[in-house]
C-alpha cells in the first residue's frame, strides 16, 4: 500500500491568453500512493482542475506549457513519454472523472458504445466481449435494468446515472489512478452521497488510488486518506486528513474549515467566509498569495514567498507563520476567531 | 410521433392555404390587364378571352374555383402561351432547374465541408485564414455579379465552357459552379464554427482521457457531432440555390423554372407568376419538414415533438 | 520502482523553491501588516464596462476595423463623389457615348481610353476631357452614376434596415412583454411569415406596387422585419428570467435604472449585429430586384440598375460592369466583415 504510483514534483503551467501568460499553477508537488486517496480542496479558481489535466495531459497544447517540473507515473516521466505511449496511458492506466455528468458524454453517441469504445482501445477484445465488458461495468456501477440501458444515449439517464456511467467508463480498463474532478459538485446531495460510496466501493475492488479534487471538506472528510490545501496555483498545506481537519497550521485550511458547516459539532457556532476574493492569477507576483485576505498577514509576507515547512507533527506547510523568527503570537485560533 | 407528423403536416398545410389565398387578392390588385396589348382586342373579343379564364365571373367566385382546382393539381392556363396550362410549363421546366441547383448543393457541399474541416482542425492558421476568407467573399458577393463575371472571364475570354447554349452537359457546369458559390461559403461557415464549438465540448475530452487516438477523436466525435446540424442548412440552401436560379438561369439561358418566372414577371403572366410562387413556396415548406425529420432521426436528443430533452 | 523519489514531503531541498536565501529575510519583517482595505480591492479583477470591452474587442479586430474604413470611405465617396466632376447622373451626351475609362497617371491600371480592340476612343473621338469610369451608352458619366447608385443603393438599405428595427422591436417586445396568449398568437404569425420564401414575397409586392424607391424598401420591410422580432423576443425572454434582473428588482432598482443598466446592454448587442446583416442582404435584395427588371427606373441609378445595364453589354464594355460590381461587393464584404467582428465583440457568451 506504501508504494507511490505518481508523483507530480514541482509542477509549474502557464498559459498563453490574449492579455499575456498567466501562471495557474505555480509549483504543485504531492506523491500519490498505490490504493489511497488524496483529496485536493481549494476555492475554484486555484488551479485544482488544470493540476489535473495536466498530469493526463488534456490542456489545449497549442497555448499550454508546463513550464517547470514533472509527472512521474511508475517511475517513468510522463513529461518526457511521447504522444502515443501518453494516449496508451490515458483510460488504461490513469483514467479521469469530470465534474458535469450532463457534458461529459457524447450525447449523440449510445452509453454502450462510449464504454466499449475505450475498452477496443486498450485492450485486443472482439466487438461481443468489449459489449460484455461495459455490461459488466454498468452492473459494477449500479444501473438498474443494465443490459437495456447500454444502447440508450445519454439524454436518456438521470444526472447522476450519468455521472455513474463516466465512472464506468474510466474504470473500465481497470486504472491504477483515477483523478476525480469534482465528480459530485453537480449532483444533488442525495446523490452525491451514492456516488462517493459507489466510488469508495470500487477502490476497495479494484485497488485503484484516487485523487479527489473538491471544495466540499464534508466530501474530503468522508473519503479522503491524505489532503493538500490549493491555493493560487500552490499546495499551501498538505496532509493527513486528520492532521489537516484536527491541526491545521495554515490560515487558509483554517479558514476553510471555519467555513464548513461541521456535522458533528454545535450548530451555534457562526459560520466564517473568508473574505475577499481569489488572487488574480496573472498579476501576483512575489510573496504569499493569500496575504490580501490573511489575519495574520506580516511584512514578510507581502514580499517574500513562504517555503513548505514540515510542522513537528509531520504535515507541510507553506506559511510565514512557521518561522522562528516570527514575534508575537503564533495561533492561529486566537487571532482568528471573532471576539 | 403519428400525431406530431400529423400537427406539422397540419400547418404545413394552413401555411400553404395563407400564402395561396395572400398571393391570389395579391393578384387581383395587380395593374394592367393579363393580356397583352389589350388596345388591339375588340371589347367583344375581350369579352370571350376574360370569359374562357373566367374573369368575368366575381372575385370570390374565382378564388374559390382557383383553389377548387389547385387541390387537383391544375393551376390554370397562361396568360401568355395560349392553351398551356401551368401545370405542364411548371414540370417542363423544373428539369434543368433540379439538375443545376442539385449538382450545385452538391459541388458546394463537398467544398463547403472540407474547407470548414480543414479550417477549424487548423484553427488560427494561415489556411484558416485563407478559408474563412474565401468563405466570407463568397457570402457577400452577390451570385449574379459572380456569375457575370464568371461568363466574362471563362466563358467569352478563354472560351473554356459554353456561355449562354442549353447543350449538353458541359452547358451545366457554369451555371452550376456560379450557384454553388453561396453554398460553399454558406456550408464552410456552418461546419467550421460547428466543428470548433464541438471540439470546446466537455465531451471531447472524456473521449481523449479515455485514450482515443487524436483522429478517431476527430473522426469520431468532432466531425460526426458537427455533421449533424448541417443538415439544418438546407431549408436556408434551398431558398438560396431557388433565388439563385431567377438570375442564374437568366444569365446563362437555362431553360428553367427561374427563367420562367423571370419572363412571366416581365410580360405579366399572372397564373404562371402565381402557380410558381405556390410551387416553390410548397417546394420550401417540403424541403423543411423533410429537414425537421432527419435531424430527429440523427439526433437521439431530439424527439418527435420536436424539441430537445 | 522509484525509490530515488522521496515520498512526504516531496521536496527536501527547500532552499532550491525560491531564488532568495531564506535565512538572510530580517527578522524585523516577522510583524503583522495587513494590506490595507483599499490596496485589497485592487486586487480582484478590475471591472471594465461592457461597452468598453467590447469596444477593445471590435478594435482589435483587423477585418472588422479595415471595413469600416472601407465603409466610411464608400459612403463618404458615395455623398460627394457625384460632385467631384461637372456631369450630372442624369446628363446625356450621346457625342460621347461609350467613352472607356481614362484616368491621367493611372493608365497602366487599365484606364487608359482604350476599347476592348486596343484602339484610344479620347484620340479617334477627339474628345479632350477624361472619364474616370467611362461613359454609358447615352453617354452618361459613369462615376457619377456609380457613387450616385451607391447612395440610393445604401439609402435604400438603411431605411429598409430601421424600419425593420422599429417594427422588430415593437413586436418582439410586444410579444415577449406580455406573454401569454399573445405571444402565443404573435408567435404563430411569425412562424408562418418564416414558412414563406422572403424573395417571392418581395417580387409580388414590388409587382403590386410598381418599382421604385418606396415600394422596393416596403416589399423588403414586409417580411424583414421577422429576423429582429425573433432576436428582441428571444434576448427579453432570456433576461425576464434571469436572476439579476429578479434581484436588481428585489433591491428595488428603479424601471429606468433596470433597463439601462441590465436590459439594454443584453438587447442592444445582438440588434446591432442583426441590423449589421439586415443592411447588406437589403442592399443585394435591391441590386438582385434590378437585375431581373424590377428596380428603378431610368434615369435613376442603384447599383443593381448599373450592374445589370453593364452586364447587357458586358461582352464588350466590360468596365461598365466591373466598377459597379466592385462596389457592391466591398459593400456586402465590409458589412458582413464588421457584423462578424461586431458579434464576436458583443456576444455575451465570452463576458468571463
Ligand atoms: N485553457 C485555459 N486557458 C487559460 N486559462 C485557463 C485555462 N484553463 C484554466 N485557466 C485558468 O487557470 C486558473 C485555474 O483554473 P482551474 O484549475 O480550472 O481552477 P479550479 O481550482 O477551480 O479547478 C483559472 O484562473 C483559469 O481561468
Ligand atoms: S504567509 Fe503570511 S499571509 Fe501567507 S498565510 Fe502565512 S501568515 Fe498569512
Ligand atoms: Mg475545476
Amino acid at each position: 500500500m506504501s508504494e507511490t504510483i505518481l508523483t507530480v514534483d514541482n509542477l509549474h503551467v502557464a498559459f498563453k491568453t490574449q492579455t499575456g501568460k498567466l501562471t495557474a499553477v505555480r509549483g504543485v508537488s504531492f506523491d500519490l500512493k498505490k490504493g489511497e486517496t488524496l483529496a485536493i480542496v481549494g476555492e475554484s479558481g486555484s488551479g485544482k482542475s488544470v493540476t489535473a489535466k495536466s498530469i493526463m495531459q488534456l490542456l489545449p497544447a497549442a497555448t499550454t506549457e508546463v513550464t517547470k517540473g514533472d509527472i512521474v507515473y511508475n517511475g517513468k516521466s510522463l513529461l518526457k513519454m511521447s504522444k502515443r505511449q501518453v494516449t496508451d496511458l490515458r483510460g488504461s492506466e490513469i483514467s479521469m472523472v469530470f465534474q458535469d455528468p450532463m457534458t461529459s458524454l457524447n450525447p449523440t453517441m449510445k452509453v454502450g458504445k462510449q464504454i466499449m469504445e475505450g475498452v477496443q482501445r486498450h485492450e485486443q477484445l472482439t466487438k461481443a466481449q468489449a459489449r460484455n465488458r461495459a455490461l459488466e461495468m454498468l452492473k459494477l456501477v449500479g444501473i438498474p435494468q443494465a443490459e437495456n440501458r447500454l444502447d440508450n444515449y445519454p439524454h436518456q439517464f438521470s444526472g447522476g446515472m450519468r455521472q455513474r456511467v463516466v465512472i464506468a467508463l474510466a474504470l473500465a480498463c481497470n486504472p491504477k489512478v483515477l483523478i476525480a474532478d469534482e465528480p459530485t459538485t453537480a449532483l444533488d446531495v442525495t446523490i452525491q452521497a451514492q456516488i462517493l460510496d459507489l466510488m469508495k466501493d470500487l477502490q476497495k475492488k479494484t485497488e485503484t488510488a484516487i485523487i479527489l479534487i473538491t471544495h466540499d471538506l464534508g466530501v474530503v472528510a468522508n473519503m479522503a486518506d491524505r489532503v493538500a490545501v490549493m491555493y493560487g496555483g500552490k499546495i499551501v498545506e498538505q496532509g493527513t486528513l486528520d492532521e489537516i481537519f484536527y491541526n491545521p497550521q495554515h490560515p487558509y485550511t483554517l479558514g476553510l474549515l471555519q467555513s464548513m458547516p461541521k456535522l458533528n459539532e454545535d450548530r451555534s457556532q457562526p459560520l466564517l467566509p473568508i473574505a475577499g476574493s481569489p488572487p488574480n492569477l496573472a498579476t501576483l507576483g512575489e510573496g504569499c498569495a493569500f496575504a490580501a485576505r490573511c489575519p495574520h498577514t506580516m511584512a514578510v509576507c507581502h514580499t517574500y514567498t513562504p517555503r513548505d515547512t514540515v510542522t513537528e507533527t509531520g504535515h507541510s506547510v507553506a506559511c510565514w507563520l512557521q518561522d522562528d523568527r516570527v514575534a508575537g503570537s503564533r495561533d492561529l485560533v486566537e487571532t482568528g476567531s471573532p471576539s | 410521433m403519428k400525431r406530431y407528423l400529423l400537427q406539422r403536416i397540419g400547418f404545413m398545410l394552413i401555411t400553404l392555404f395563407i400564402i395561396v389565398t395572400a398571393t391570389f387578392f395579391l393578384m387581383q390588385l395587380l395593374p394592367g390587364t393579363p393580356f397583352t396589348n389589350p388596345e388591339k382586342l375588340t371589347d367583344s373579343q375581350l369579352a370571350i378571352l376574360n370569359a374562357k379564364y373566367g374573369l368575368d365571373q366575381p372575385v370570390a367566385i374565382q378564388y374559390i374555383q382557383y383553389i377548387g382546382n389547385l387541390v387537383q393539381g391544375d393551376l390554370g392556363y397562361s396568360f401568355q402561351h395560349e392553351g398551356r396550362t401551368v401545370t405542364s410549363m411548371i414540370s417542363d421546366r423544373i428539369g434543368p432547374s433540379a439538375f443545376i441547383g442539385l449538382q450545385a448543393l452538391v459541388i458546394g457541399a463537398i467544398i463547403g465541408l472540407v474547407l470548414g474541416i480543414v479550417s477549424a482542425l487548423k484553427h488560427n492558421s494561415l489556411l484558416d485564414y485563407g478559408s474563412v476568407t474565401l468563405a466570407v467573399l463568397g457570402m457577400s458577393i452577390p451570385s449574379f455579379v459572380f456569375a457575370a463575371l464568371l461568363q466574362y472571364y471563362v466563358g467569352v475570354k478563354l472560351e473554356w465552357l459554353p456561355v449562354a447554349l442549353w447543350e449538353g452537359y458541359s452547358s451545366t457546369l457554369l451555371p452550376s459552379i456560379a450557384l454553388s458559390v453561396t453554398v460553399t461559403a454558406t456550408v464552410a461557415r456552418f461546419i467550421r464554427s460547428e466543428m470548433l464549438e464541438v471540439i470546446g465540448q466537455d465531451y471531447i475530452i472524456t473521449a481523449r482521457a479515455k485514450g482515443l487516438k487524436e483522429n478517431q477523436v476527430i473522426v469520431k466525435h468532432v466531425i460526426r457531432n458537427a455533421l449533424i446540424p448541417v443538415v439544418t442548412m438546407l431549408g436556408p440552401l434551398a431558398v438560396s440555390i431557388m433565388t439563385g436560379t431567377l438570375v442564374i438561369e437568366k444569365i446563362f439561358a437555362v431553360p428553367g423554372l427561374g427563367e420562367q418566372f423571370t419572363l412571366s414577371i416581365l410580360v405579366l403572366d399572372y397564373s404562371v407568376i402565381m402557380g410558381i410562387t405556390i410551387f416553390y413556396s410548397a417546394l420550401f415548406i417540403f424541403v423543411v419538414f423533410v429537414v425537421d425529420i432527419i435531424y430527429s432521426f440523427l439526433d437521439p436528443r431530439i424527439n418527435y415533438k420536436g424539441e430537445s430533452a | 520502482m522509484t525509490k530515488n523519489i522521496p515520498h512526504f514531503p516531496p521536496h527536501q531541498d527547500l532552499q532550491a523553491q525560491n531564488q532568495y536565501a531564506y535565512d538572510e529575510i530580517p527578522s524585523d519583517l516577522f510583524v503583522k501588516a495587513p494590506l490595507d482595505q483599499r490596496k485589497s480591492e485592487e486586487i480582484g479583477t478590475p471591472s471594465v464596462s461592457f461597452w468598453k470591452e467590447a469596444f477593445q474587442r471590435l478594435i482589435k479586430n483587423k477585418g472588422a476595423m479595415i471595413s469600416l474604413v472601407m465603409l466610411v470611405l464608400l459612403i463618404a465617396l458615395a455623398l460627394i463623389g457625384p460632385s467631384l466632376n461637372e456631369f450630372s447622373y442624369r446628363e446625356q451626351n450621346l457625342a460621347h457615348s461609350n467613352m472607356p475609362p481614362k484616368v491621367e497617371g493611372l493608365e497602366w491600371l487599365g484606364f487608359n481610353g482604350q476599347n476592348s480592340a486596343g484602339v484610344d476612343q479620347y484620340a479617334e473621338r477627339d474628345v479632350q476631357i477624361n472619364y474616370w469610369f467611362g461613359t454609358d451608352e447615352f453617354g452618361r458619366d459613369l462615376w457619377t452614376r456609380v457613387w450616385k447608385g451607391t447612395q440610393i443603393s445604401l439609402f435604400i438599405a438603411l431605411v429598409a434596415a430601421f424600419l425593420d428595427l422599429v417594427i422588430g422591436v415593437i413586436y418582439g417586445g410586444i410579444s415577449s412583454f406580455y406573454g401569454g396568449r399573445i405571444d402565443n398568437v404573435m408567435q404563430r404569425i411569425i412562424e408562418i411569415l418564416m414558412g414563406i420564401p422572403n424573395l417571392i414575397v418581395i417580387i409580388l409586392f414590388i409587382l403590386v406596387l410598381e418599382p421604385g424607391i418606396t415600394s422596393i424598401i416596403l416589399a423588403m420591410v414586409i417580411t424583414g422585419w421577422v429576423g429582429m422580432a425573433r432576436v428582441v423576443r428571444g434576448q427579453v425572454l432570456q433576461l425576464k428570467g434571469q436572476e439579476f434582473v429578479l434581484a436588481s428588482r428585489t433591491l428595488g432598482a428603479s424601471n429606468p435604472r433596470l433597463i439601462s443598466k441590465h436590459l439594454l446592454p443584453n438587447v442592444m448587442g445582438p440588434i446591432i449585429v442583426t441590423v449589421m446583416f439586415t443592411i447588406p442582404t437589403a442592399i443585394f435584395f435591391e441590386a438582385f430586384l434590378s437585375f431581373i427588371g424590377l428596380g428603378l427606373q431610368a434615369p435613376l441609378a442603384s447599383l443593381g440598375v448599373l450592374i445589370e445595364d453593364g452586364y447587357k453589354s458586358m461582352r464588350y464594355f466590360p468596365y461598365k460592369l466591373i466598377f459597379p460590381a466592385l462596389v457592391i461587393s466591398i459593400i456586402m464584404i465590409s458589412f458582413n466583415l464588421l457584423g462578424d467582428g461586431l458579434r464576436d465583440a458583443l456576444d455575451p457568451k465570452m463576458r468571463k
